[in-house]
């Protein structure tokens, strides 16, 4: 299974949010986005999982067609998008958000196996779970955004931002830890990230955005080393 | 002490009604952030779908059942293929936020057109299935008959039901994730558009619900709701608008001004008591009586 971005066009009102992007991510692969803040990389993921419609271009997962598609149906195929920031439904409790995603799935035996391994990578959410969900710390609800994702069994995680707002030791832990459950349960990732360093340190492949335009693609090894990447966006 | 207890218990009779009104556009609103004045008009045609099925059936119950199942397919309806274009239809501009709101005024009018052409202009009314006769006691009537301890025992009881729906099934999570955040709730994967539907044939069945609890004590009416969606309102407005709990204190906080103030200061003021403690809300606690400082982000 592949995601193939190719030509990708987006309008945001008057402007052209995303400008002729293409990417591919292999299965299993973990894709990083970087760039600065407006440079489209939130836009880009929301076309991916339905929230926002493109203007020209095309974007398949395993060969069929994800543009255009309503965002629940491409949830309920695998596609898992924890959007900007640390998004939980701030009224309800831990319990109930990680429930979500676990409602439509008919295999009820697989969801509260999945909610345990979610426990199980993130201990915290245990100790929380009749708390409502706006009372953790931004840490404790990006851990929450991304096991409410993960009980869908996802095969497609699109993230973005984790590590916004986030103080700095939080943000090694929430990288390192994404790594880890990625290898294990084979996932494929779109990580978008202003935290380039961060994102690149844990990425298999990078894409560099700026002002809606890919400047850069190559390993992420190589944009690591590349000195007009270090020099505009990792700050040395 | 006798006026006292009796005003009491109207209070919460009356109270109950009002609760399923505000009960109803809350459930509207919360689901689909419009205020639907339409609910009067459906709540009217469930009433005269109800009145219909009592007539020919000989039975209130059966009516009862017509009227809340006919409220709900009407509300329902109403989402899916009224409100659902207009969402299509109108995305932006200055429009987007007072459109639906107009769309549903709109459809108030048309739906009361529709119900006189179909009864007429008459005054009717549904026979209570229990006495509307104010009860005895210590020889002197009070104004609280065995009808009313049925609305106020139905409404409890209804009540409880979509707390249990609410707080206890994957249905009423659903719900309330589609209402505190259709995006979250889109993203993990949940319909909110058919969520959204469900809420508003809830929001009709109480309706429904209303019209057979009120007209026994009252008359039938193409516009005869629309005192209600008045209260019903206000009620909501009380409780905070987003508040399933503050819609139902929200009616109770109207039921027990208005008629302690007609009972001890004058008839006359059921409609300023209800307007005062509605400008009281907006100035001093726009948010609700119940609304802490954090409240909901939308």
């Amino acid at each position: 299974m592949t995601l193939v971005v190719s030509n990708l066009t987006i309008d945001h009102g008057a402007i052209r949010a995303i400008n002729n992007v293409s990417f591919q991510v292999a299965t299993g692969q973990l894709t990083a986005i970087i760039g600065a803040n407006g440079a489209g990389k939130t836009t880009l993921l929301r076309s991916l999982s339905g929230l926002k419609e493109s203007k020209s271009g095309s974007a398949t997962w395993n060969g069929d067609s994800i543009l255009g598609r309503k965002s629940e149906d491409l949830a309920r195929s695998g596609i898992m998008h924890v959007s900007d920031g640390k998004s939980v439904i701030a009224e309800l409790t831990v319990k109930e958000n990680l429930a979500l995603t676990g409602l439509w799935r008919k295999d009820k035996k697989d969801v509260a196996k999945a909610t345990e391994e979610v426990i199980e990578l993130f201990p915290i959410l245990g100790e929380r779970l009749s708390q409502t969900s706006g009372s953790l710390s931004g840490g404790e609800r990006q851990m929450l955004a991304i096991g409410r994702a993960l009980i869908a069994r996802p095969k497609l995680l699109l993230l973005d931002e984790p590590s916004l707002g986030l103080a700095p030791l939080i943000v090694e832990q929430i990288f390192q830890t994404i790594k880890s459950f990625v290898a294990k349960m084979n996932l494929t990732v779109v990580l978008v990230e202003q935290n380039a360093m961060g994102a690149l340190k844990i990425a298999d492949e990078g894409v560099v955005l700026n002002l809606g335009t890919a400047v850069a693609s190559d390993s992420a090894k190589n944009l690591l080393n590349d000195p007009a990447v270090r020099a505009a966006y990792l700050g040395f | 002490m006798l006026e006292f207890f009796t005003a009491v218990l109207t209070s919460l009779s009356t109270g109950a009604i009002y609760a399923l009104m505000s009960t109803a556009l809350v459930l509207v609103w919360r689901s689909t952030r419009v205020i639907n004045f339409a609910q009067a008009g459906q709540a009217v045609l469930s009433t005269y779908i109800g009145y219909e099925v009592t007539t020919r059936s000989g039975s209130y119950w059966i009516g009862f059942i017509g009227a809340v199942l006919s409220g709900a397919i009407i509300g329902a309806g109403i989402d899916r293929f009224f409100m659902r274009p207009i969402f299509k239809r109108v995305k932006s501009g200055p429009i987007v936020m007072i459109a639906p709101v107009v769309a549903t005024l709109g459809l108030l009018g048309i739906i009361q057109a529709i119900v006189g052409f179909v009864w007429g202009l008459n005054y009717l009314t549904i026979a209570a299935p229990v006495s509307t006769e104010g009860l005895k006691v210590f020889g002197s009537v009070i104004a609280f008959s065995p009808f009313n301890l049925m609305v106020l025992i139905s409404v409890t009881l209804s009540m409880i039901l979509l707390t249990i729906l609410f707080q206890k099934t994957n249905l009423g999570l659903a719900l309330r994730a589609s209402a505190y955040s259709p995006e979250i709730a889109k993203l993990s994967g949940i319909k909110v558009e058919a969520i959204r539907t469900i809420g508003w044939a809830l929001a009709g069945a109480a309706g429904g619900l209303a019209g057979m609890l009120y007209v026994p004590g009252s008359y039938l009416y193409p516009n005869s709701m629309e005192v209600l969606l008045v209260f019903g309102f206000i009620a909501a407005v009380i409780g905070g608008l987003d508040s399933l709990f503050g819609a139902v204190a929200g009616a109770m906080i109207l039921g027990f001004a208005i008629n302690f103030s007609t009972t001890y200061i004058s008839y006359k003021l059921v409609f300023p008591t209800a307007f005062v403690i509605l400008i009281l809300v907006l100035l001093i606690k726009p948010g609700g009586v119940f609304s802490s400082k954090k409240g909901r982000k939308d």
